[in-house]
């Protein structure tokens, strides 16, 4: 079976702070993408999705529109300008940020259950 | 099937790449209030999101135009850029002639014609070099 998570849940696994959308926290994520790539994201569709990226600028934040992106988390401490999380609001989209690198924020939600 | 057809517009901008993807979100919520299932959205959202980044990064800028009818949406893509030398080259996965700078941003992976062909049930590119490039896409509803 195919575990979710709840954006909440993951916050605290990755030790991440919300810099937008604290009021879809409990939007459950069923797959995530860790890419700084943008047309790999647009070629790679799931539903319920998060996306992990080191690359900040506001087509981040488009491409991850276009196919539905629940979430997004920078890693390595990369944080976003205040258009960027304008954007995101606007798209719906929750931003997380975490000091943990890309590898290690994987690594700690695989090992909490999202498998894919 | 005319009068059951809606239609959108937009001027693409080449200068800024910033605001690259304003109109292929403003497509895919007009989509969404139309009531067109998710999934075909996400089609037609990603092709034209592709085809918006390559107008503003190769051709500064062009048009986009979108029909909408009961059973097809249609998209039209044109620009006044360089042109595509060899479009087979162009389709082939990771072939691209983008710049260093657009590829820190992400983008430049030679993906875009690609994906534009798989999201969409049909694909004609037309191109002359120093002209311009057309592209006509079709997604089933």
């Amino acid at each position: 079976m195919d575990k979710s998570m709840k954006i909440r849940d993951i916050v605290d696994v990755i030790e991440a702070t919300v810099l937008q959308g604290e009021e879809l926290l409990d939007t459950e994520i069923l797959s995530a993408y860790g890419c700084d790539l943008m047309s790999d994201v647009l070629a790679f569709v799931e539903d319920q999705c998060m996306l992990l990226t080191g690359l900040i600028n506001p087509q981040v934040i488009r491409t991850a529109e276009m196919v539905d992106m629940k979430a997004i988390v920078f890693v390595r401490g990369k944080e976003p300008t205040a258009e960027i999380l304008e954007l995101a609001k606007e798209a719906n989209m929750v931003v997380l940020a975490t000091k943990l690198p890309m590898y290690i924020s994987c690594g700690r939600l695989y090992e909490a259950g999202i498998k894919r | 099937m005319a009068d059951n057809s809606y239609k959108l517009h937009f001027d693409i901008d080449g200068e800024d790449f910033s605001v690259a993807g304003e109109a292929s979100s403003n497509i895919k919520k007009v989509l969404n209030k139309l009531g067109i299932p998710p999934a075909i959205v996400r089609k037609v959202a990603v092709a034209t999101y592709e085809g918006e980044i390559n107008m503003v990064i190769h051709a500064d800028g062009g048009t986009i135009d979108v029909e909408i009818t009961p059973e097809c949406i249609k998209i039209l893509l044109k620009d006044k850029g360089p042109g595509i030398k060899s479009i087979d080259l162009a389709m082939q996965e990771g072939y691209s002639t983008a710049t260093a700078k657009v590829r820190e941003l992400g983008f430049g992976a030679g993906m875009g014609l690609p994906n534009m062909q798989k999201y969409t049930d049909y694909m004609k590119v037309t191109s002359e070099v120093g002209v311009g490039t057309t592209i006509e896409m079709h997604v089933n509803i």
